[in-house]
């Protein structure tokens, strides 16, 4: 009995779900491709032995995502949403990409002097500049939203567009090069033969746990997502509590910027972080946090994160063109969203509880 | 005369919930042309019985049949369909269209493909017509009180298709007593053509105005059906309560055979108070161990009243003292750390978070006094909800229920468990006992007697006279947003009444 309570506890956890979906992709993998789980150990020139293959791909090239997806999951849980986070990526890109320059201020740019692996910045400096702007964003969203109480899909909106252009605003208009090998370490270095990045995400996601889930946070933005009429009557600041998580959100952007940044070694205001805005969104649908606000689970978003980055590095391992990648994740959003129906919920918990019960009889 | 067949015929119905039991065993007929009174306290499994004759929730066991055929009604559309309309206890419609829209949604009359605009106004008209109220059907719902939000509610419950068995749930709870009339015109009207109606009310001088028989409902269990005219209202009572009454006549004795000699505490002073459209200025003074009665009628001024003490409206005339000090910042946080409490009159919209735990909900007020990162411990946390789970008889298997799940009077007990956590100086409770039984009203004004013998002032708003008169020691009179007068305990409810309607 012990046992078959466990099972239920496990299946009411919001990861089970995402982890179930995980689990689909990787058995289609063990099936059809099963070198998908070949890994290997290399010596790097500069980051020295470390892991690779696919599996390491996913979370390494998943990362910005994953962190992405941590912000969201505050923000859709208080009902509302934010489209800004792929132009925080870009704007926090492109501050990184212009403190590092060496000539900043002085000269033209030009590729020679980006190319010197040198700047004149200290790096400290240029981290806080990142995440200081990606959480002005997030402030700036907030404040559309909580005090100017406009709808949050129309406020963050304001800034998906205007992002990029102050992206490009602030690197002139230019793709800019990033050549400095310090920075290069957030998304290429290893600790331990594991990717920086996976650091970062644990990291992460372990402050805002105990940010959110150690304090009153957590509960207060349920409570808002929920019904935040009554939770203005219960004498909680509903503006407050949007305000943080519009904030947050744009740190993780900001964190995900950088690390985008700093694998691609570039800052291009037009691409960086396209389209992150919508994964996001999906990361957070896959680990079963309404839409419509109320109880969530960062841990399950991340999770989503992760079946999506699987889900991609497996179509082109799988030999699928990147043109086609668009379509087959349009078929991985309706199996997942099929999945979810409480239709097939209740046939998956019929099946357990079938086996459950088998179980019982047995022992 | 009567129909031998039943238009309704549920028989030995049962639904068992996540460790509640809602029916047990439960027989339950219609009449053709019947007026049907269907009582019993919270949580008597009323709700539910709607639910599995509407096909909201499927019975776990016993059949329904409707005109003598077995019936296995799937969905609330299906229900629909085989004729039968619900209008429900808290009202469902879209307030941001118009009247006509809410009541020819799914039905619009079409021309060239496009909704003739129209005819629909013209149709809306002639329905709403039936209920003899005059609104301008083009107008959004939401300009309109909540009194009429329900009857369009029962306008649109009656033209849906051609209803035989029209359900209304709670009806009158929001209506005055002169739109109560009207309803019971349009009821008898409608009983007269032919149609079956199962009345589900609190009121039971109502039951007795216009039922023609009575099932009781008790704890998930039929307790029995009976013919209103053979039936004492005592007896009633006891049937629903399973106690007998003098619980509630003591009650009244003990009060009005208290004297309170002491000097009084002046707790809040409000002179000249108002906001211009919703209150005009008013003069109020609440004292600790003090119950003020607020009476008056819907749209009187009395929630407005207590959305300004409590601070969800800033005042732009008068002043609010409270404890000698002038306020100035109005918000709830304010007057949470003021000591000031409210439990709103709207429990689903404004007062419960449906899908956050018991002890969740119960702490809420409390925690936002301690701020973002004072979060209490989880033990801390179960013990004060457990605490007040206990000492306010909440009934509910454990702390980590969802409030959804609870019925009305519970959830207003966890509403005012949320509010005494905070042990709050003043009270104001608006229409704390709508919708909710007549036990569990008693169990609320014993309770607010005593919060009043501890110390605390309450204010307690009620569209029910005698509740007022019973509970207050002195009654404020509302109209038309004016406090036209006050008066000690012991005022008869002829003097306020008149009060109330104006006739000096």
């Amino acid at each position: 009995m012990k046992q078959l309570s466990f099972l239920k506890r496990i299946r009411d956890s919001q990861i089970f779900w995402p982890l179930v979906a995980w689990i689909l992709i990787l058995v289609f993998n063990a099936v059809v491709e099963p070198g998908f789980f070949k890994l290997g150990i290399i010596e790097d020139p500069v980051y020295g032995k470390h892991l690779y293959g696919n599996l390491v791909d996913v979370f390494n090239n998943g990362a910005p995502l994953m962190l992405v997806s941590i912000g969201m999951t505050l923000v859709i849980a208080t009902g509302g949403v934010d489209l800004s986070v792929g132009a925080v990526i870009a704007i926090s890109a492109a501050m990184g990409a212009v403190l590092i320059n060496p000539a900043l201020g002085k000269q033209l740019i030009t590729n020679e002097i980006l190319t010197r692996n040198a700047t004149n910045t200290p790096l400290p400096i240029i981290i806080i500049a990142n995440l200081a702007a990606g959480m002005a964003c997030g402030l700036w969203n907030g404040f559309l939203v909580a005090k100017v109480k406009i709808q949050p899909m129309v406020a963050t909106l304001i800034l998906m567009v205007a992002g990029r252009g102050i992206a490009q605003l602030i690197t002139n208009g230019q793709i800019m090069t990033i050549y400095y090998t310090p920075y290069f370490w957030f998304g290429n270095g290893y600790i331990l033969g594991l990717p920086v990045s996976i650091y970062i995400v644990a990291a992460v996601l372990l402050i805002s746990w105990i940010l959110v889930r150690k304090t009153a946070i957590g509960l207060f933005i349920e409570s808002v997502g929920i019904n935040a009429k009554s939770t203005f009557y219960s004498g909680i600041n509903e503006q407050n509590i949007k305000l943080f998580v519009y904030t947050f959100c744009g740190l993780c952007g900001a964190i995900a910027g950088l690390i985008l940044s700093s694998y691609v070694h570039s800052a291009d205001g037009n691409n960086n972080g396209l389209n992150y805005e919508l994964d996001a969104i999906l990361a957070v649908v896959l680990g079963g946090t309404l839409m419509t606000g109320g109880r969530f689970s960062m841990l399950a978003s991340v999770i989503g994160a992760i079946v999506i980055w699987t889900f991609t590095v497996t179509v082109y391992s799988l030999g699928v063109p990147a043109n086609a990648l668009l379509a087959a994740k349009a078929v991985l959003v309706l199996v997942v969203i099929l999945l979810y129906s409480d239709y097939s919920r209740r046939l998956i918990n019929r099946l357990f509880e079938r086996g459950g019960s088998q179980h019982g009889t047995a022992s | 005369m009567a129909d031998e067949i039943d238009i309704v015929k549920m028989s030995g119905i049962a639904k068992t919930f996540p460790g509640v039991v809602a029916l047990e065993d439960v027989d339950f007929s219609l009449r053709r042309g019947e007026i049907h009174a269907l009582v019993g306290e919270n949580g008597a499994g009323k709700s539910t019985l709607i639910k599995v004759l509407t096909g909201v929730e499927q019975p776990d066991k016993g059949t329904i049949e409707l005109n003598g055929e077995l019936a296995h009604v799937h969905s609330p559309e299906h229900s629909q369909e085989l004729g039968i309309s619900t209008v429900y206890q808290e009202v469902n419609l879209c307030t941001n269209i118009s009247i006509a829209e809410n009541i020819m949604l799914g039905r619009e009359p079409y021309r060239f493909g496009s909704i003739h605009w129209q005819k629909m106004n013209e149709m809306a008209r002639k329905a709403i017509n039936r209920l003899s109220i005059d609104v301008d059907v083009t107008q959004p719902l939401e300009n309109y009180s909540v009194a009429i939000q329900q009857m369009v509610a029962i306008t649109r419950a009656l033209e849906i298709l051609s209803a035989k068995v029209l359900i209304l749930d709670e009806p009158t709870s929001s209506l005055d007593i002169h739109e109560t009339n009207l309803l019971f015109d349009v009821m008898r009207k409608l009983k007269n053509e032919g149609i079956g109606i199962i009345f589900i009310t609190h009121f039971l001088d109502q039951v007795y105005q216009i039922s023609d028989r009575i099932t009781v409902l008790r704890n998930g269990k039929l307790v029995g059906t009976f013919d209103a005219s053979s039936l004492p209202i005592v007896e009633l009572v006891a049937k629903m309560l399973g106690r007998s009454l003098t619980e509630l006549d003591k009650l009244s004795k003990v009060k009005s055979g208290e004297e309170k000699a002491e000097e009084k505490h002046r707790l809040v002073e409000a002179r000249g108070l108002g906001r211009t459209g919703k209150l005009d200025p008013v003069d109020l003074e609440l004292n600790a161990n003090e119950i003020l009665g607020v009476a008056g009628l819907l749209g009187s001024g009395r929630t407005e009243l207590a959305s300004l003490i409590f601070g969800l409206d800033a005042p732009n005339s008068g002043s609010l003292t409270v404890e000698g000090e002038k306020v100035n910042s109005f918000s709830p946080f304010d007057s949470l750390k003021r000591g000031i409490a409210l439990c709103p009159e709207n429990r689903k919209e404004e007062g419960v978070v449906g899908d956050l735990t018991i002890r969740e909900n119960i702490i809420l007020a409390l925690q936002a006094r301690y701020g973002w990162f004072r979060f209490l411990s989880r033990q801390k946390q179960n013990e004060i909800s457990e605490e007040y789970i206990k000492l306010l008889g909440i009934v509910t298997p454990s702390p980590d229920q969802l409030v959804k799940n609870l019925s009305g009077g519970n959830q207003q007990k966890v509403i005012l468990a949320r509010w005494l956590a905070t042990n709050p100086k003043v009270l104001i409770l608006d229409e704390p006992t709508r919708g909710i039984d007549v036990g569990a009203k008693a169990e609320i004004q014993k309770l607010v007697l005593n919060l009043a013998e501890e110390g605390k002032s309450c204010v307690f708003i009620s569209s029910e006279l005698e509740e007022v008169l019973r509970v207050s020691d002195r009654v404020a009179v509302l109209r038309e947003q004016k406090k036209v007068a006050e008066y000690a305990s012991g005022v008869d409810d002829k003097t306020l009444i008149q009060a109330m309607a104006g006739e000096t």
